[in-house]
C-alpha cells in the first residue's frame, strides 16, 4: 500500500530527516495552521520522536506480516434490518449552523480530488 | 471506606438507600474536589434520579443489579446521552451526545449511579492529565503531583474516596499508569472484551475501556459487568467467559510467574524494589517464580508512537466544525476546518496528529506505519514464547512515582517514557492490571503490574488478588 | 459523430453502483431515496464521536453477485480508510477497499463482441449530499452549502473497467449492459436519474498504432447514457484539437455541463490528494469461503447474456435480426421467463417472443405482472388457430388489465368464439357461391382475387376467422 493515488509533492525527505517544509505540508493535510514559532518547535519535537523511531525503521522484519488486528476474527456481519434512527431535532441541536434541516457550511472552494 | 461490594450489598438488602449513598458521595465531591479537580461535570440531578429509580425497583421487589446504588466516575471520553462529553478538549466543549456508550447502558442496567464525568488528557493523549483543556487534576496523595494520565480524573476520584468505582480507557497505559500513581487498582482487559461503542476513539486498534477500584475484587466485579459481546462493535469478542469474581480468591498455588527485567530495569530503584518484593509475596503464596527476559518489549515504545498517532490522526479528522462541537468561521469550508481545529486542539493533540499524518503519508507508510505493525507482530510472538514457560508476567507499571505538575510538560519524549512498561500489552491486545504495592522512597504510591495472555482475565485477577493480599500496609491500602 | 481520422479513442469507465439493500453499509439506517433530509441518520453514518461500523451482510451478498456476474475472482478482502476532508464525508475519511478488493480480474462482453476487462469491483460507503446555495447552484459561484447525510453510508460497489473501450458507442453499450446486469442480480434498481448508477469516464486519445496511451482526463458524474456518449464525443474532439494545435492535454478532472454541451476543468488545488490509505482498524476481514460463493451463484440466477442465449436456443439457434432485437428487449424488460413459459406450454417460440416484445412490453409495469400461465394459455389458443391475431391481442390487453384470468373464458366473454373448421368451410362456401365469376378467375390463376375472398370471409365472420386458415381453405378448394 503506497498510501497515495497520485504522487504530487515537489520534494520529499527520507525518513528521519523531517524538515520544516514537511511539517508545514503535514499541517496542511491535517487542516492545522501553525505559527512560525510552532513550526520550529514542532519540527524539533517531532524529529526527536522520529529519531527514537529510527531503531524500529532499521530492524529487518521482512519475515513478519504487519499486524492489523490483535485477535484473528473474520466475517463479522449484521442482518439487513432497519433500526430506529436518531431524532433529527436532537441531531441538529448540536450543529453549529443549520438551514432548511441541513447542516450549513461556508462555500466549498473546490471539489475533492 | 466501603468497598463497591459492600455498598451494593447494603443497597440491595435495604440497609442503605441508593439515594443516601449518592447524596453522601455528592457531598464529598462538593467538599473536596475543588482542590483536586477530578471531575469536569458532576451529575447532581441525574445521579439522584438514577438513585431513586434503583430504590423504586428494590421497593417493587425487582433485582436492581450487582452494582445497585454504587456511585461510579466516568472518564469524559465515554458518551453519555444529553450530558456534556468533552474529552477534555475545547473542540467538544459543551457537546451533548445523542446516545449512550454501551458500557454506560450496561452500568445503568447493573444499577450503578453515574456520579460525574472525569478529567483526562485531551482526547486521551498524555500521561499526566496536564493536557486537559480545562486544567489539570491533582494527585490526592500529593497536591503538587500529577495523578498520571490519561485517565487521571477517574483514578483520582477513586483514590480520593469520592466513588468506589471508576471507568477509564487504556491505549498505552492510560488506566494502569494513573492507577499506580494514585495507589488504586486499574485494569486493561483483553482487546475486544469490553465494547468500544461510545468510547471516543483515540487509537482504534489499541483502545480499551477498563475499571478503577480500591481493591482487586471490586475491579473484578466491575469488569464482569462490562465484559460482554456487543453487536455494535465489530471488534467485540464473542467469547463469553464465566465471572472472574467467582475465582478471584482461588490463590496462586502452582501458578508460574515470570518476573520480567525488561519491564523493571528502566525504572527508578524504589519502584523496582517493590516489584521484587511482590514477586516474593507470590512465591510465599505458592507460585513458581522465575525470571524471564523479553527483550522485544524495548521496541514497543517506538512502534506505539507511530501506530497510535497514525490512527488518531484519522480518528480526529471528524472534528471539523461541520456537524457538532466548536466552529470558528472562515471564508470557505476548508478555511473553517483549519480555523476550528487550530483553535480547538491543544499542543499535544496537534503534535500527535501531525506525527500520525506524517507516518501515513506518501512515501513513508512502509518505513513507519507498516513497519510499526510488524513490530507489533514481533511483540505478540515474543509474548507467545514467554507464555510457553510461564502463566503470567510481573513487572512495574510506571517507571517512577507521581512526578510534579509541570515537570515533563515541555519534554514530550520524557512524557512518552512513562508508558514503556504498559505499552506491550496494548500492542498485543493482552489484559494487564496495576495493583497498589507499597510506596516509593518519597512515600508516594507504587503499583506493580501483572500481565496475562489474551482472554485470561480470571487468572490475571487471581494473581492480582494474591499480590494485594501480601502488599505492605499503607494509608491507602484496600 | 465520427472521430478525426488517424486517432484512436481510449476509454475506461468507473461506475459507482448504489446497492439495493434495506439499510446502509455500516449501520441500520434505512437506505432510501427522497426522504426528508437528515432523518435517516445515526451516530455511525453521522460520524459522531464514539461510533463504530458493522458491515451489512446483504451488501456483501450483492457485491459478490456483481463480482460473479462480471466473471471476477472473489477474494478474501479487507477495508481501508481513504482520508480526506470534505463536508459531505461525515468522518472526513471514507471506508473503502484499497489493496484487497472483494472482486477482481473480471470481464464483460459487449453486443459487438468486444470483451472489456473489469479490473475490480470493490465495496465502499457513499457520502452525504451537498447542495450549493448561490447564484447558479454550481460550486464555483456558491455562497454557502448545505449537507444532508441521508445518503451518507449507503453501500456502493465501484466497478472499474480496463481502458479497453474504444468509442462513445461502446461506452454506452458497456454502461447499458452493466446496468442490465446490476438490475438482473438484484444489486441495484438501475435508476440512474436517482443516482443509483453514476459513471466517471477516463478518456484519452492517441494516434492509431501508437503503443503508449495518451494523457487522460477524468470526466465525473455522468448520470445518463446520453450524457455519457455526448461527453465522451466532446472530450475526444477537445483533446484532438489541442494536440493538433501543438498543445498538450493536461491530466485533470473535468465536469460535464449538460446544458452547455461541454466539459469544464474543475479548479482544484494544484496538489493532488494524499489519501494516506491504511487498513480500517474498526473492521475485520471478509473471507467468503467456497460454500458461500456457491450459494451466491445459485441464488443469483442466470445473467442477461445467459438469458438471451436461452431464448436464442428456444428459437432454434439462428434468430433473425428482428428477433435478436426482440430478444434483447424482452430480457432487458425481464419478460424472458414469460416467453419461456409460453414455449414450455407448446406455443411457437417466434409467436411468444413477438407477443411479449410488442404487446406485453407496451403494457408497461402492468405487463410485468401478467401471470405466465395466462400468457401461455392465450398463446396456445392463438397458436392452434382458435383465436385470430387480432382477437389474441385484445384478450391479452384485457388479461393485463385484470391482472390475469382464463383466456378461453375471457375470449368467450368478449364474444370471440373460436371459429370451428366446419363453420369456416361453410362460410367460405357461401362466399364462393355468391361470387361465381370471381371464383372461376381465381381457380384459373388470378391470385389477387384471394384477397377479395379472404376479406369477404373476414367480414362475414366479423373478424373471428383466422386469416391463415381462410387462405388454406381457399387453396384447398382451388385444388
Amino acid at each position: 500500500m503506497s498510501g497515495t493515488e497520485e504522487p504530487g509533492r515537489a520534494e520529499s525527505s527520507g525518513p528521519g530527516q523531517l524538515s520544516r517544509s514537511d511539517v508545514i505540508h503535514v499541517a496542511n493535510l491535517a487542516r492545522l495552521a501553525l505559527s512560525e514559532e510552532e513550526v520550529d518547535r514542532f519540527t524539533a519535537q517531532l524529529r526527536t520522536v522520529l529519531a527514537h523511531a529510527a531503531d524500529v525503521a532499521a530492524l529487518d522484519l521482512s519475515h513478519l506480516a504487519p499486524m492489523a488486528h490483535p485477535l484473528p476474527v473474520e466475517n463479522v456481519l449484521r442482518p439487513d434490518e432497519p433500526q430506529p434512527c436518531l431524532d433529527r431535532a436532537e441531531v441538529l441541536a448540536a450543529a453549529p449552523a443549520v438551514e432548511d434541516h441541513r447542516f450549513r457550511v461556508p462555500r466549498i472552494g473546490s471539489e475533492p480530488a | 471506606m466501603s468497598t463497591a461490594r459492600e455498598v451494593a450489598a447494603a443497597v440491595r438488602s435495604g440497609a442503605r438507600s441508593a439515594r443516601e449513598v449518592t447524596e453522601a458521595a455528592l457531598a464529598e465531591v462538593a467538599g473536596r474536589d475543588g482542590e483536586l479537580h477530578a471531575f469536569l461535570e458532576v451529575l447532581g440531578g441525574e445521579a439522584l434520579g438514577q438513585a431513586d429509580a434503583v430504590d423504586a425497583a428494590i421497593a417493587r421487589g425487582e433485582d436492581p443489579g450487582p452494582l445497585a446504588g454504587v456511585p461510579i466516575a466516568l472518564k469524559d471520553n465515554l458518551c453519555t446521552r444529553g450530558i456534556p462529553t468533552t474529552c477534555a478538549s475545547k473542540i467538544l466543549e459543551g457537546w451533548r451526545p445523542p446516545y449512550d456508550a454501551t458500557v454506560v447502558e450496561l452500568l445503568r442496567a447493573a444499577g450503578a449511579i453515574a456520579l460525574g464525568k472525569t478529567n483526562m488528557d485531551e482526547f486521551a493523549m498524555g500521561s499526566s492529565t496536564e493536557n486537559s483543556a480545562f486544567g489539570p487534576t491533582r494527585n490526592p496523595h500529593g497536591l503538587d503531583r500529577v495523578p498520571g494520565g490519561s485517565s487521571g480524573g477517574s483514578a483520582a476520584a477513586v483514590a480520593a474516596g469520592f466513588v468506589p468505582l471508576g471507568l477509564g480507557s487504556d491505549t498505552g497505559g492510560s488506566i494502569r499508569q494513573p492507577a499506580a500513581l494514585c495507589g488504586v487498582v486499574g485494569m486493561k482487559p483483553t482487546y475486544g472484551r469490553v465494547s468500544r461503542y461510545g468510547l471516543v476513539a483515540f487509537a482504534s486498534s489499541l483502545d480499551q475501556i477498563g475499571p478503577f477500584a480500591r481493591n482487586v475484587e471490586d475491579a473484578a466485579l466491575l469488569f464482569d459487568v462490562l465484559a460482554h459481546h456487543d453487536p455494535c462493535d465489530t471488534t467485540s469478542l464473542r467469547h463469553e467467559a464465566p465471572p472472574t469474581l467467582d475465582t478471584v480468591a482461588a490463590g496462586v498455588e502452582g501458578v508460574r510467574v515470570g518476573v520480567c527485567p525488561d519491564l523493571i530495569e528502566g525504572c527508578a530503584p524504589d519502584v523496582a524494589a517493590r516489584v521484587y518484593e511482590a514477586a516474593e509475596v507470590l512465591r510465599a503464596a505458592g507460585a513458581e517464580v522465575e525470571e524471564i527476559k523479553v527483550p522485544e518489549f524495548a521496541y514497543g515504545l517506538s512502534a506505539y508512537y507511530l501506530i497510535a498517532p497514525a490512527e488518531a490522526s484519522s480518528n480526529l479528522a471528524r472534528y471539523d466544525g461541520v456537524r457538532y462541537g466548536l466552529r470558528v468561521d472562515a471564508e470557505d469550508a476548508a478555511g473553517m476546518n483549519t480555523a476550528t481545529r487550530t483553535a480547538g486542539f491543544g499542543a499535544e493533540v496537534k503534535r500527535r496528529i501531525m506525527l500520525g499524518t506524517y507516518a501515513l503519508s506518501a512515501g513513508y507508510y512502509d518505513a513507519y506505519y507498516a513497519q510499526a505493525q510488524r513490530v507489533r507482530t514481533m511483540v505478540v510472538e515474543a509474548f507467545g514464547r514467554a507464555y510457553a514457560s510461564v502463566d503470567v508476567l510481573l513487572g512495574a507499571t510506571a517507571p517512577t512515582t507521581a512526578f510534579a505538575l509541570g515537570d515533563k510538560v515541555d519534554d514530550p519524549m520524557a512524557m512518552y517514557m512513562n508508558d514503556i512498561c504498559t505499552i506491550p500489552s496494548n500492542l498485543a491486545g493482552h489484559p494487564a492490571v496495576s495493583v497498589p504495592f507499597g510506596a516509593g522512597a518519597d512515600g508516594l504510591p507504587v503499583g506493580v503490574q501483572v500481565l496475562a495472555p489474551a482472554l485470561h482475565e480470571a487468572l490475571l485477577f487471581r494473581v492480582a488478588r494474591a499480590v494485594e493480599a501480601g502488599a505492605p500496609q499503607t494509608a491507602w491500602s484496600a | 459523430m465520427s472521430v478525426e481520422a488517424g486517432w484512436e479513442t481510449v476509454i475506461g469507465l468507473e461506475v459507482h453502483c448504489e446497492l439495493a439493500t434495506k439499510t446502509k453499509l455500516f449501520c441500520a439506517c434505512p437506505n432510501a431515496f427522497g426522504d426528508e433530509p437528515n432523518t435517516n441518520v445515526c451516530p455511525v453514518c453521522l460520524g459522531l464521536p464514539g461510533s463504530l461500523p458493522v458491515i451489512n451482510a446483504q451488501a456483501v451478498e450483492l457485491a459478490m453477485r456483481i463480482g460473479t456476474a462480471l466473471h471476477c475472482a472473489i477474494r478474501p478482502s479487507s477495508f481501508a480508510r481513504k482520508n480526506y476532508f470534505y463536508p459531505d464525508q461525515a468522518k472526513d475519511y471514507q471506508i473503502s477497499q484499497y489493496d484487497q478488493p472483494i472482486n477482481a480480474d473480471g470481464w464483460l462482453s459487449l453486443p459487438d463482441g468486444t470483451v472489456v476487462g473489469v479490473t475490480r469491483a470493490h465495496m465502499e460507503e457513499d457520502t452525504g449530499k451537498l447542495t450549493h446555495v448561490g447564484a447558479s447552484g454550481r460550486i464555483n459561484s456558491a455562497h454557502h452549502a448545505l449537507v444532508d447525510y441521508n445518503r451518507s453510508g449507503v453501500p456502493l460497489v465501484e466497478i472499474v473497467s480496463e481502458p479497453d473501450i474504444r468509442s462513445a458507442a461502446q461506452a454506452r453499450a458497456y454502461a447499458s449492459e452493466l446496468r442490465g446486469i446490476l438490475v438482473a442480480t438484484g444489486a441495484s434498481d438501475g435508476r440512474m436519474e436517482e443516482g443509483s448508477m453514476r459513471i466517471d469516464a477516463n478518456v484519452s486519445v492517441r494516434p492509431v498504432g501508437a503503443a503508449e496511451f495518451g494523457t487522460r482526463c477524468e470526466i465525473k458524474n455522468l448520470n445518463s447514457l446520453r450524457s455519457l456518449g455526448r461527453a465522451i464525443e466532446y472530450e475526444v474532439a477537445r483533446q484532438i484539437a489541442l494536440i493538433d494545435a501543438g498543445e498538450v492535454v493536461r491530466q485533470e478532472t473535468r465536469h460535464w455541463d449538460e446544458a452547455a454541451g461541454r466539459t469544464e476543468s474543475m479548479r482544484s488545488k494544484e496538489e493532488a490528494n494524499d489519501y494516506r490509505y491504511f487498513p480500517e482498524p474498526d473492521l475485520v476481514p471478509l473471507v467468503p469461503d467456497a460454500a458461500w460463493q456457491e450459494r451466491v451463484r445459485v441464488e443469483m440466477g442466470p445473467m442477461p447474456a445467459d438469458r438471451r442465449a436461452e431464448l436464442r436456443q428456444a428459437l432454434g439457434g439462428s434468430p433473425s435480426e428482428a428477433e435478436v432485437d426482440q430478444i434483447r428487449a424482452v430480457v432487458d424488460l425481464g419478460l424472458d421467463s414469460l416467453v419461456l413459459a409460453g414455449v414450455a406450454a407448446g406455443a411457437p417460440a417466434p409467436l411468444a417472443l413477438a407477443r411479449a416484445s410488442n404487446e406485453v412490453a407496451a403494457e408497461g409495469e402492468a405487463g410485468l405482472a401478467l401471470p405466465a400461465e395466462a400468457f401461455a394459455a392465450l398463446l396456445a389458443l392463438e397458436g392452434s388457430g382458435a383465436l385470430s391475431a387480432t382477437q389474441s391481442k385484445a384478450v391479452l390487453h384485457e388479461l393485463v388489465e385484470r391482472g390475469g384470468g382464463d383466456p378461453a373464458a375471457l375470449a368467450k366473454e368478449m364474444g370471440f368464439e373460436a371459429l370451428g373448421a366446419d363453420s369456416l368451410a361453410a362460410v367460405v362456401a357461401e362466399v364462393i357461391a355468391a361470387r361465381p365469376d370471381e371464383w372461376k378467375r381465381y381457380v384459373e390463376g388470378d391470385d389477387k382475387l384471394g384477397g377479395l375472398f379472404t376479406g369477404a370471409v373476414m367480414k362475414a365472420t366479423k373478424g373471428q376467422a383466422n386469416g391463415k386458415d381462410v387462405a388454406a381453405e381457399l387453396r384447398r378448394l382451388r385444388g
